[in-house]
């Protein structure tokens, strides 16, 4: 079960989650001090551990839109948020991927701040409301990444079996 | 079926006879492209080799382009330590596309690459910033990805995992009216087709009114085509491409031109007749929020920016300097120029545009981003509103939440300045 921390509109850019000042800053490890960070009372009770990990953002359309800023995603999984959104802008999708922030794709999400949900492969119960919501799979390019834990390990695996295969022929 | 302007690169930079939509596959990359966020690329690169017993190397010093311009000259100690790490990975790896903060050669990633020939028509490009959608109007296949992203493909030379993108069509028809520019076509059809309008699509564009356009506004037309969602714009090559690559961007090899076949497969087309177009203004906090400029209302302006990667082309500075020319901005308006790289710069004070906009009281600054991103120079205070040829013009985005950011072209933004309102071009000052 997760509840809902934080519900957003739509067109919520990467300026938002992580304001364009900051961008300096790009170690995974400082990023997430300033998650929504002209969100000054979300931002404050990430940073006091008030928000347990696997805490939900709903979001409507095109979450992540605007800059390819990996801050974005970095910051968010520092907290190990879970991002439900009715779709995801193309780059800020990729990142949280290759990074291994959970994403859902739910277009009819309906649920309000401290909803509890229970996210399933194929849908989202949520339990204060009694409604079910079908869940859109990633897009199938990613799942390579997926389920090697992220970019890094996928493409380490691939440069050693380039490497291998070089020394083959 | 025949194959779009995309399918037709994809096979190409996979080897294969043809790819559709909708497939996977994993293109050889012609040109990688980062700024300042190399300085994180390098770090997950390294992780990559991390433990695997090899010695890190990109795959391809020669395809690298790294060029620094989003807070130029560093603005802080942090800024300046992340790009000395840049220039000594850049010589520890022998990387030569590299544009250091000088007068003789740099300038704004988006124009850099084009102006020196770095840009192919049908190659694959990537960038580590989500502009590089501009290449396209080079008849390349551009796009956006992130750090982590950046950082495999400098290990393998190939994009791992990409859905081959649907397209959209895009005609232009007609000719643009005085005053209406690739700014205000490129601002309509975001209006038209919303911020999410082609998201992980190709808008690919045709039509006279693209045929007759310059390659700086196919840049600006193509660079904002994120703004829509787009993964990449696109514009079929032709003897525009042929005569900036040739003559401006001092291209000798081979240029191979090709466009889409004649019956390819389009997701949905949609047509604009140019000459029905008005200058048109993008609105808080949305780039989609588009209303013609006399619908806008009474809007008073603080800051006015011309410049960046969307508009800070020579025809853009020109467009400003007519206007201001010989008169003087109002009395409580700043006005900020930035050119897209010191060429244009140079270009721009031997025909006097830099004297005639400093003189009508505008501060002309070195090429660079930081102002449309809030993070170098040109932050806004709390109540203030900036009208900006920039391309975004999100909430926060000029570094302050309580501000507010309108987008516009050069011509309304030059206009704007003498009047300290947003001002139609076509009805002058006053």
């Amino acid at each position: 079960m997760a509840r809902v921390v934080l519900k957003l509109g739509d067109d919520i850019s990467t300026d938002i989650i992580y304001p364009g000042r900051f961008m300096a800053t790009v170690l995974p490890t400082e990023t997430p001090q300033y998650a929504f960070a002209d969100y000054p009372e979300f931002n404050a009770r990430l940073k006091s551990g008030q928000v347990p990990p696997g805490s939900v953002v709903v979001a409507g359309k095109n979450f992540g839109c605007g800059s390819s800023r990996e801050q974005a995603a970095s910051t968010l999984k520092g907290h190990e948020l879970v991002v439900v959104a009715r779709n995801f802008a193309r780059i800020f999708l990729q990142n949280a991927i290759n990074l291994g922030l959970k994403l859902v794709v739910c277009p009819e999400i309906e649920a309000e701040e401290g909803d509890e949900l229970e996210i399933l492969p194929d849908k989202i119960i949520n339990k204060t409301s009694g409604k079910e919501f079908k869940v859109e799979p990633l897009p199938r390019a990613r799942q390579a990444i997926i389920d090697a834990g992220g970019l890094i390990p996928y493409t380490r695996q691939r440069l050693l079996e380039k490497v291998a295969s070089r020394k083959k022929t | 079926m025949g194959l779009t302007m995309v399918e037709k690169i994809l096979a190409r930079a996979t080897g294969q006879k043809q790819v559709r939509a909708g497939q996977v596959v994993e293109p050889r990359v012609s040109l990688a492209m980062s700024h300042e966020n190399a300085a994180l690329v390098i770090n997950q690169f390294l992780e990559v080799y991390k433990d695997t017993g090899l010695k890190p190397k990109v795959w391809d010093p020669d395809k690298i382009a790294i060029i620094l311009d989003h807070r130029v000259p560093a603005e802080s100690a942090k800024t300046a330590t992340n790009q000395k790490k840049i220039r000594e990975f850049v010589a520890a790896q022998k990387i030569k596309k590299f544009h250091d903060i000088r007068g003789d050669e740099g300038g704004i990633c988006h124009q850099i690459l084009p102006e020196s020939g770095y840009v192919l028509p049908g190659t694959v490009v990537v960038g580590t910033d989500s502009h590089t959608t501009s290449h396209g109007a080079l008849g390349a296949f551009s796009f956006g990805i992130g750090a982590t992203e950046m950082a495999s493909v400098w290990a393998l030379g190939q994009v791992l995992n990409v859905e081959v993108p649907g397209t959209i069509q895009v005609v232009a028809k007609g000719k643009f009216p005085r005053h209406v520019l690739p700014k205000d076509f490129i601002l309509h059809l975001i209006g038209l087709i919303s911020a999410e309008g082609a998201n992980f699509k190709v808008l690919e564009y045709h039509g006279p009114a693209i045929e007759n356009m310059s390659t700086s506004g196919r840049l600006t037309v193509c660079n904002m085509s994120v703004e829509a969602g787009a993964t990449s714009g696109l514009v079929p090559p032709d003897r525009e491409t042929l005569r900036y690559l040739r003559e401006e961007a001092r291209v000798k090899g081979k240029i191979d031109i090709f466009g889409p076949d004649p019956d390819a497969e389009y997701e949905r087309v949609v047509e604009i007749d140019v000459s029905r177009l008005e200058p048109m203004v993008a609105c808080p906090h949305t780039v989609d929020n588009v209303k013609p400029v006399g619908k806008v209302g009474k809007v008073k302006v603080d800051q006015i920016v011309i410049g960046s990667c969307t508009n800070g082309r020579l025809d853009d500075l020109a467009v400003a300097a007519k206007i201001l020319k010989g008169k003087k901005i109002a009395k409580g308006v700043r006005m900020l120029v930035f050119p897209a790289s010191f060429r244009i710069y140079q270009q721009a004070l031997k025909l006097g545009y830099i004297a005639d906009l400093v003189k009508a009281g505008a501060v002309v600054m070195n090429p660079g981003c930081g102002c449309c991103l809030g993070v170098h120079q040109g932050a806004l205070g709390d109540g203030e509103v900036a009208l900006s040829t920039t391309n975004r013009n999100f909430k926060g985005r000029m570094g302050n939440p309580k501000a507010e950011v309108y987008l516009c072209s050069p011509a309304v933004a030059a206009a704007s300045a003498l009047t300290g309102y947003i001002t139609d071009p076509r009805k002058g000052g006053k």
